[in-house]
């Protein structure tokens, strides 16, 4: 019988990409209205599923934990993630939060990642590769630096066993096997596995599953040490840059190959 | 006492274009001092000096490499301290921004990522929402850490040399303590081809090679250029995953990308629309990527492209 395992996976609800996004308000941050679970996110859910199937699931006493910050509106990410399969679910919300950079943000998290931890230790903490948002990257690296926890990230393989993991990483010139012991933050590409969608089972499970609602204060934060005022970057300035415009469209004759060359040698690009 | 530390990691026999980049981003902000991981070499040692370095803090550690990040950020931490530098400029990879990330804890300093250029006061511009906004960000704090793209700046050497004194820096001992251990590594085969988030020129194709990326590859070579892909054609394994342009891969802006039987979508665009000139080959007329090309081309890819990559050879004799 392997080890049980309880895992916090990270789960961001951010702006349609499909759909024009935009930024607003004096500090410049993002419009959250029409908000869905970040796509880069599902890899980490989908991890997370499957190591916890390996050891018996939830009824094996396994733990799937949804983990989101946000306004009202992030507890949507919560649900899809408890229709998908997670456990149960936890929804860090603030008005004070409003407006943190990276380095609030994994200040935030790494309380509440500590506050879960303390009905029980958690084995790993699970995160996609970047929010498709900001898509800074940072935050990972900087819960993994506050926790004081191994980081193993951009994982497009993963395994647990007996109280380590091990990932490969590939990079562009390489690739890479690391080592960790548990616990340890994760961040997982999309090349790691194929995300499940919820079925219809899985949707009328999540109503019974319970999502816990912490306040900063319910995690040891002051106010002052996040959103804008605890943050280390402001945003001074936001210009929409002008959308590109078509250009010459032209329908191949025989002879479009010679076009596309006198088009670039017009542009001094050859 | 340096006002401004850049990181180079493990530069081999010569620096990197983007490294002397940072160095020459690093000299208008002021005094420059480099933190370097890894062996230097003669050439190297005389490139610093030649960017105007005053000094190579160097780790007492030989042994960083053999885990992820977390020590890197240590030790910098520790060069930060020893240059008494206040801002600290590392190159946009997926490991510069993590050593970034880590050091900002450590400095209590704020780290802006994906910065295309940075003015003297500190402010720093990138572009946000997959290129749809720009926007200019300052750290609040007494230390900054950016993490800057190449080719933001044309690199120049300093206009006084100097002879950079080495320094040698403790790495904490307990950095390695909980840091991931890399067991393995395994060089890829080199391509020969530039790197494709430095290249000046990017030909990439999509859904529509239909598995061949011969004439891809073909014009790529005759121009020069990197090769680069859609998600659809690295999903469909055409290509190394690598390639990948878009949401989900690398994001590049040379400064001219040929967009190849891929339609364009979002997740393709969010990856390119930032690159000078677009051109587009695609028989499908309705393709989105016709909306944002400056050169189109609705036509058969498999003729279009071999003409165009005979014609360039015969131009360029």
């Amino acid at each position: 019988m392997e080890e049980t395992l309880k895992i916090i996976v990270l789960v961001k609800h951010v702006p349609d990409a499909q759909f024009d996004r935009h930024l607003s308000g004096e500090g410049h941050t993002t419009d959250r209205d029409e908000s869905i679970l970040s796509e880069l996110d599902e890899y980490a859910l989908e991890a997370a599923l499957q190591l916890t199937e390996a050891r018996g699931g939830s009824k094996a006493g396994n733990k799937v934990i949804a983990l989101s910050m946000g306004p009202a509106g992030a507890v949507n990410a919560i649900k899809k993630s408890l229709q998908i399969g997670a456990s149960e679910g936890v929804h860090l919300t603030d008005d004070a939060l409003a407006g943190s950079d990276a380095a609030a943000t994994s200040l935030a998290l790494a309380a509440a990642i500590r506050r879960i931890g303390a009905d029980g230790p958690v084995d790993l903490v699970l995160t996609g590769m970047a929010s498709t948002d900001g898509e800074t990257s940072l935050v990972p690296a900087q819960l993994a630096e506050r926790l004081g926890l191994p980081q193993v990230t951009f994982a497009s393989s993963l395994d647990v066993d007996s109280g380590r993991i091990t990932a490969r990483r590939d990079a562009d010139t390489h690739s890479e096997t690391v080592e960790a012991p548990l616990p340890a933050v994760v961040s997982v590409t999309d090349q790691i596995n194929e995300p499940r969608y919820p079925n219809f089972k899985g949707i009328i499970a999540a109503k019974r599953k319970s999502i816990t609602t912490l306040s900063l204060a319910d995690v040891g934060v002051d106010p002052s040490q996040v959103g804008h005022a605890g943050s280390w970057t402001t945003v001074t300035s936001a210009e929409e840059r002008p959308p590109r415009t078509a250009g010459t469209i032209i329908t191949d004759e025989g002879d479009a190959g010679i076009k596309l060359v006198d088009f670039l040698a017009a542009q001094k690009l050859l | 006492m340096a006002n401004v530390l850049v990181f180079i990691d493990n530069p081999g026999q010569a620096l990197k274009k983007s490294s002397l980049e940072l160095l020459t981003i690093a000299r208008s902000l002021g005094e420059t001092a480099v933190a370097l991981n890894g062996e230097l070499h003669d050439g190297v040692a005389a490139a610093l000096g030649a960017h105007g370095a005053v000094a190579v803090y160097r780790p007492s550690a030989q042994d960083l490499d053999d885990y992820l990040v977390a020590p890197k950020a240590a030790y910098l931490a520790e060069a930060v301290n020893a240059s008494g530098a206040t801002t600290v400029l590392v190159e946009n990879s997926p490991e510069g921004k993590e050593i970034a990330a880590r050091l900002g804890v450590r400095l209590g300093a704020g780290v802006i990522t994906d910065v295309v250029a940075v003015d003297a006061d500190g402010t720093a511009h990138k572009s946000v929402l997959a290129g749809s906004y720009n926007t200019a960000a300052k750290a609040t704090t007494p230390h900054t850490v950016l993490t800057v793209k190449a080719n933001s700046v044309t690199p120049e050497p300093a206009a006084a040399p100097s002879v950079p004194e080495t320094v040698t820096v403790d790495v904490p001992a307990d950095a390695t303590a909980s840091a991931a251990r890399i067991t393995a590594r395994e060089p890829k085969a080199a391509s020969g081809r530039p790197d494709l988030t430095d290249a000046r020129i990017v030909v990439a194709g999509g859904r529509g090679l239909d598995g061949d990326f011969g004439p891809v590859e073909e014009l790529a070579d005759a121009l020069g250029a990197a090769v680069g892909a859609s998600r659809a054609a690295t999903d469909a394994g055409w290509i190394s995953h690598d390639a990948q342009v878009g949401q989900t891969g690398k994001t590049v802006s040379p400064q001219l990308y040929i967009s190849a039987g891929i339609s364009g979508a979002i997740q393709q665009k969010a990856g390119m629309q930032t690159a000078k000139v677009i051109v587009a080959v695609n028989k499908d007329a309705e393709s989105p990527v016709f909306e944002i090309a400056d050169f189109g081309i609705v036509g058969d890819l498999f003729q279009v492209l071999p003409q165009a990559t005979e014609e360039i050879k015969k131009r360029k004799g």
